[in-house]
């Protein structure tokens, strides 16, 4: 039992890691998409977040304003979004996929120009990255038997970003399900015309779900590259944003299955590594299916075969005011 | 905000050549943020692309992938759908021509394993954009993230059949054996210097001859162009919208396969991992571009060809500018032509109003 408890832990203390920037941006797409407006530049976002924070880091040694740092990085991407997406009215899935170009050569460009080390930025010490948070009364806990020491492993010993990221979950649900703000927002994703009869601006809800958007993605992209990793290197959030996305779909654009989905995506990435070429009742899974999995889970969902992940009604349209 | 339109030659020359100035003066304050001369910089582009004969061939080597990929993306928005998957369906399309030449290269002539080759190929791409198309016509799934998740799910079945199973026994890289015989390099034909570019050069030629024919000179074109522009109207005249949209996204896969034929039945010779370079998303700054006309997307298609080739050899010539410079340029042109395609047009629209 002990030994097994031995395994598990390790295992579900990294799941805890690995899904942090994925509940980060998966939220932030929550706010954008609830909004209206489609993001499919999650992924460009948090690149841009990632290699500001790494660079900023660097440069001050404060991680704290590294995190500011990629949070106004992301925040101007996602600007430049909402100016495109509701301002202009522009093609939303367009602009997403121009700022995921953008962000990746202009990341890599300014990584190898600023830093002269081949696209990377500088390793950071330890004091330029978030540290590892002690769980407080960790030895009271650690007395627990049978799930005590179970406890302190998966739940103790995370960087601040982990536990902010948990913590925002409820913050997103009660602000989104519970004030005016979040009734207002969510009403401009499914009837943007209503909104606007009652005489509130379309165009300021969306602007705000966007920003709160690239705010979101500035934490997911510090997370990578100053609390898990400890330096920038060229494309390193490796398609995350989009496995975000998927989390969003799959948890049909609500807060807390984004969380329990990002857990689960999570779960399959740790499990992807530790199962490499291991055997389980007999059959080697190979690493590239499990990886494969949280994308024909979202095609699956979207397609309706089981249950059906049904979009805002409004996301993807420019709202045009009626005259 | 009732603006005439602009007139012809504005929308479809001075509109995209304003866009690209536009997108080359911010790529250069980016140049000069990161400590370059932008001046330098162009020149080393213009050089690396077209410089020399053989810089030349390999500009019209990138522009092969570019034209085939924008022509993949370009029809599929003619029919109203935003084909992200042109990187997924080429990398099938790779899978399948690969296939047909391990099986049967050693044992038919090259005047047949190679067309055989190619025309696999094709169907795998079109297998895997007609599923996304099928999806979103009878399940009402989202054409753009299905493509997405295809996308993906491509890249692990890739890296899967060559790591496990394609793999050459005693290589150590992920990739096939060689294969036997290939397309033809143009050099072969007389064209001077040392370069990849190969016949499936004029083979992206006939495909846009080809996608011209079939979406503006045949009765089944336009109503793919109805469903695209006005789904009501199409339903109207009794057009079947499903078969279109399926039909549509199978042959912009078909189309995208042609990176395949390009690089790997051209260039490679055997099949490797990610060997489209992300040419499947260029295509949609080639289709935005161009306008989704096949003349457009081959002139675009020379652009990006020119920028993918001259922004290799800037990587050479200015090491402390990588490759992925050209990435700003191309992602400032999508964001331009297409998402703030606003930005232009009602100031231009204006202008042409004052002076009529």
């Amino acid at each position: 039992m002990e030994a097994l408890l031995d395994t598990i832990a390790p295992i579900l203390a990294a799941t805890l890691r690995v899904a942090t920037p994925l509940i980060l941006a998966a939220l932030a797409g929550l706010f954008a998409e609830r909004s209206g407006v489609v993001d499919v530049g999650l992924e460009g976002k948090m690149l841009a977040g990632a290699f500001a924070a790494a660079a900023t880091a660097t440069v001050t040694g404060s991680v704290w304003y590294g995190l500011g740092a990629a949070i106004g990085a992301a925040s101007l991407l996602a600007l430049l979004h909402a100016f495109a997406c509701v301002t202009l009215r522009g093609n939303q899935v367009v602009s997403g996929m121009a700022i995921n170009v953008l962000a990746a050569g202009l990341t890599a460009t300014l990584a190898l120009a600023w830093f002269r080390q081949g696209g990377q930025t500088p390793a950071l010490p330890a004091d330029a990255r978030f540290p590892a948070l002690p769980l407080p009364g960790a030895e009271w806990i650690a007395e627990i038997p049978l799930l005590g020491r179970l406890l302190v492993t998966v739940i103790g010993g995370h960087t601040a970003p982990v536990y902010i990221a948990f913590a925002l979950v409820p913050v997103a649900a009660f602000l989104l399900w519970r004030t005016r703000f979040g009734l207002r927002l969510r009403a401009c994703g499914e009837n943007p015309a209503a909104v606007d009869s009652a005489g509130i601006s379309v165009a300021k809800l969306r602007y705000a779900g966007v920003l709160i958007a690239g705010v979101l993605c500035g934490m997911a992209g510090a997370t990578i590259s100053t609390a898990q990793g400890a330096a920038f290197s060229t494309d390193m959030t490796a398609g995350r944003g989009f496995i975000a996305l998927a989390a969003l779909i799959v948890a049909k654009w609500r807060p807390w299955p984004v969380l329990w989905t990002c857990l689960a995506f999570g779960l399959l990435d740790a499990l992807a590594i530790r199962l490499q070429g291991v055997p389980v009742f007999g059959v080697t899974v190979p690493v590239q299916a499990m990886q494969a999995v949280p994308y024909v889970l979202t095609v699956v969902l979207l397609a309706g075969f089981v249950g059906r992940a049904i979009p805002p009604r409004a996301a993807g349209v420019p709202y045009v005011k009626e005259r | 905000m009732s603006l005439r339109p602009l007139p012809r030659w504005a929308d479809l020359v001075l509109l995209p050549v304003l866009n690209l100035v536009l997108a080359l003066l911010v790529s250069a304050i980016v140049v000069v943020a990161a400590g370059q001369s932008p001046a330098a910089a162009l020149q080393a582009l213009l050089v690396g692309s077209f410089g020399s004969w053989d810089s030349v061939g390999f500009t019209l080597f990138y522009a092969t992938d570019m034209a085939f990929a924008g022509l993949a993306v370009a029809i599929a928005f003619k029919c109203g759908l935003f084909n992200i998957g042109a990187e997924g369906q080429a990398a099938l399309g790779g899978l399948g021509l690969a296939l047909v030449m391990l099986w049967l290269d050693a044992s038919l002539p090259a005047g047949i394993v190679v067309p055989l080759a190619i025309l696999a190929g094709a169907g795998f791409g079109a297998a895997w954009g007609a599923v996304p198309g099928w999806l979103q016509a009878r399940r009402g799934s989202h054409v753009v993230i299905t493509t997405i998740m295809f996308n993906f799910i491509a890249a692990s079945l890739m890296v899967y059949l060559l790591v496990n199973v394609l793999i050459e026994p005693g290589n150590m890289a992920p990739e096939t054996r060689r294969f036997a015989v290939g397309l033809s390099p143009l050099s072969d034909f007389g064209f001077p210097g040392r370069s990849p570019v190969n016949l499936a050069l004029p083979l992206a030629l006939v495909a846009a001859l080809a996608v011209w024919v079939l979406v503006w000179r045949t009765p089944w074109g336009y109503g793919l162009r109805v469903v695209g522009s006005n789904p009501d109207a199409a339903d109207y005249a009794g057009i079947d919208q499903g078969r279109r949209i399926v039909a549509a996204m199978a042959i912009s896969g078909a189309l995208a396969a042609g990176i395949a034929v390009n690089q790997i039945l051209g260039s490679q010779d055997k099949l490797i991992l990610n060997f489209t370079g992300g040419a499947g998303f260029t295509g949609i700054a080639v289709a935005l571009m161009g306008r989704n006309h096949p003349v457009g997307v081959l002139l675009a298609a020379l652009l990006f060809g020119a920028l993918a080739q001259g922004g290799a050899e800037l990587a050479f010539e200015m090491p402390e500018l990588p490759r992925e410079t050209v990435l700003v340029v191309q992602g400032l042109v999508i964001l331009f032509t297409g998402a703030l395609g606003g930005l232009l047009r009602a100031p231009l629209a204006r202008l042409f109003a004052a002076r009529a």
